[in-house]
């Protein structure tokens, strides 16, 4: 991320107080400054929901399969699921934003217009978004892991891990919502998204259940699945059990948040500049 | 110059928006941009800040060439877009303060850059008010007040008077005298003509991408519809009788509604039908020039 210098001639009357480059983060952080303003209009809400929805999750999940097997892939079923939600969770708050968020500042609000006209490029525009997305996906993401703990998963150093895993996956999921906002034609669409890719995403994800009593063929489709990384990832963190195969597991993440950074700018830097 | 177009060409699919145009805008005047709606003049709005790419011809803004130089360009203008798109969520205060960080006012001097674009704007009493409860007028005046948190010394308004009752675009319009005043450039788009007459020191009438005019608006009033037009009005038979007199005779003239209007009356040595004669006015000009009424 170097600013590189715009070169152009100053102009005669007088020097400029700044001269601009790319990717700035004084530019991200006015982005980003907006969005703080915003989120503390709604953080109660938001928070609400990322305790309350991990939780059911738990006791359904957890109380009401967990009695039927307490054991999944040599784990407590309450750690399995726990760990898993994790990942369900940073899927969904920042996929959805992603779309939603980035459609309805573009297309109703107009915002990206207002920011694109003061000096700010569409690549620190949407950066700075999915920065900010992903940052708050990462610290809800410990929301699943605090209810865990009082259902009795035991606190690990690994647990530290987990924002940062929920970040890299954060990133790359708001990435793929920025894109999919900027294709949809109208926001109706954003629920083919939601039931066909999103929905088997977490469901063949191995949050709730290992992937390895699944055919083949979804095993393999599985391995492509960032979600399935990501909630390895956090499940190894959360449980101290890293090894070697966690490093392929963030390769993965970072590959998929780098690809989904650059898409996204292409997608919709395309519509929002004609 | 301010801003120096040349030849600028954009088009969308099969329509041409902006067909050749040549603008030169010299600092320190309020310039009008005068069009019918889809004349091309938000096209060129919003091709001064890189948010439109010119398929050909040559952009400059402050001495800076676009769209390669635009976010420099951008840092050193400000913007009032015609359509409203404040963030409903935020406070003014917090609107402004936003917009002082993304143009790069420093933080010591970021809350006073705030009080003084809320003192312009005159919403001082309601700073911490979220914009959704704001009125139409207070919304539009915040967002001049957003365009002028860094004090540009070029600022483009595109229509910003649209939609507002007489009052507001009153206080508007002395806003923008004021800005003038002290010696911004000021480029403002607008399909009013009584707005470009009272405010803009040259205005360029545009029609169909480009500009078919230039001048100060007493001058091409002279030059395109004299100094009197006589209005005659009567019956639909009466009117249709006296359009094809002027025709027959070569006199500019014009339809609207009841009434024909036949420029250049000084120049008509008794031979015009009766009717009431007035001085001509912008709007004159204006239809001479394009053929096409506005509002």
């Amino acid at each position: 991320m170097s600013a590189r210098a715009v070169t152009a001639g100053a102009p005669k009357d007088r020097a400029p107080a700044a001269r601009v480059g790319r990717l700035e983060p004084a530019a991200l952080a006015g982005v980003m400054s907006r969005d703080v303003s915003i989120f503390g209009r709604y953080w109660k809400a938001t928070t609400f929901s990322s305790i309350v929805q991990p939780t059911i999750y738990l006791l359904a999940f957890g109380l009401g399969f967990g009695s039927l097997l307490p054991h999944v892939a040599g784990m407590k079923y309450v750690q399995y699921v726990a760990t898993g939600v994790v990942a369900v969770a940073v899927l969904f708050s920042s996929a959805f934003p992603g779309m939603f968020n980035t459609f309805v500042r573009w297309q109703f609000q107009r915002t990206y217009d207002a920011i694109l006209a003061a000096p700010v490029d569409v690549e620190e525009l949407i950066t700075a978004e999915m920065l900010w997305i992903s940052v708050r996906a990462g610290v809800y993401g410990l929301a699943p892991l605090l209810v865990g703990l009082a259902f009795g998963l035991e606190p690990a150093a690994g647990m530290l891990l987990v924002p940062l895993i929920g970040f890299v996956a954060g990133f790359g999921f708001a990435g793929f919502g920025v894109t999919i906002a900027a294709v949809a034609k109208t926001i109706d669409n954003f629920n083919y998204v939601t039931s066909a890719v999103l929905t088997p995403m977490f469901l063949v994800g191995g949050s709730f259940f290992p992937i390895s009593t699944l055919p083949p063929v979804i095993r393999a489709l599985a391995q492509i699945n960032p979600l399935y990384h990501c909630v390895q990832l956090v499940r190894d963190a959360s449980l101290n059990a890293l090894g070697v195969a966690d490093l392929g597991h963030a390769a993965v993440l970072i590959a998929f948040a780098v690809l989904m950074w650059r898409l996204a700018i292409w997608r919709l830097g395309k519509r929002l500049i004609d | 110059m301010a801003i120096s177009l040349k030849g600028v060409v954009k088009r969308y699919g099969p329509v041409t928006a902006v067909d050749g145009l040549d603008l030169d805008v010299p600092k320190g005047v309020c310039f009008g941009l005068l069009g019918p709606n889809g004349a091309g003049k938000s096209t060129t709005m919003r091709m001064l800040t890189a948010q439109t790419l010119a398929d050909e011809g040559q952009l400059e803004v402050l001495g800076y060439e676009l769209p390669r130089a635009s976010k420099q360009a951008r840092l050193e203008m400000g913007v009032v877009p015609q359509l409203d798109n404040l963030d409903v969520e935020l406070t003014c205060r917090q609107i402004l303060t936003v917009f002082a960080r993304l143009y790069r006012v420093s933080r010591g001097e970021r809350s006073a850059a705030v009080q003084r674009a809320l003192e312009i704007a005159n919403l001082v009493p309601r700073a911490d008010t979220i914009v959704r409860e704001l009125s139409g007028g207070m919304r539009r005046r915040l967002l001049v007040a957003r365009g002028l948190i860094h004090r540009p010394r070029l600022v483009l308004l595109d229509e910003p008077t649209v939609g507002l009752d007489p009052q507001v675009r009153q206080e508007l319009w002395s806003l923008i005298d004021n800005l003038r005043a002290e010696g911004v450039t000021l480029l403002m788009s607008t399909h009013y003509i009584e707005e470009a007459e009272r405010l803009a020191d040259t205005v360029a009438v545009m029609s169909h991408g480009r500009i078919v005019a230039e001048g100060p608006p007493a001058e091409l009033v002279r030059a395109h519809a004299g100094e009197q037009v006589i209005e005659v009005y009567g019956s639909p038979d009466r009117l249709a009788e006296v359009s094809e007199l002027a025709t027959s005779r070569g006199w500019s003239s014009r339809r609207s509604g009841p009434v024909v209007a036949i420029m250049r009356a000084e120049s008509l040595d008794g031979e015009a039908p009766e009717g009431v004669r007035r001085p001509a006015n912008l709007e004159d000009a204006f239809v001479a020039l394009t053929g096409e009424q506005i509002e």
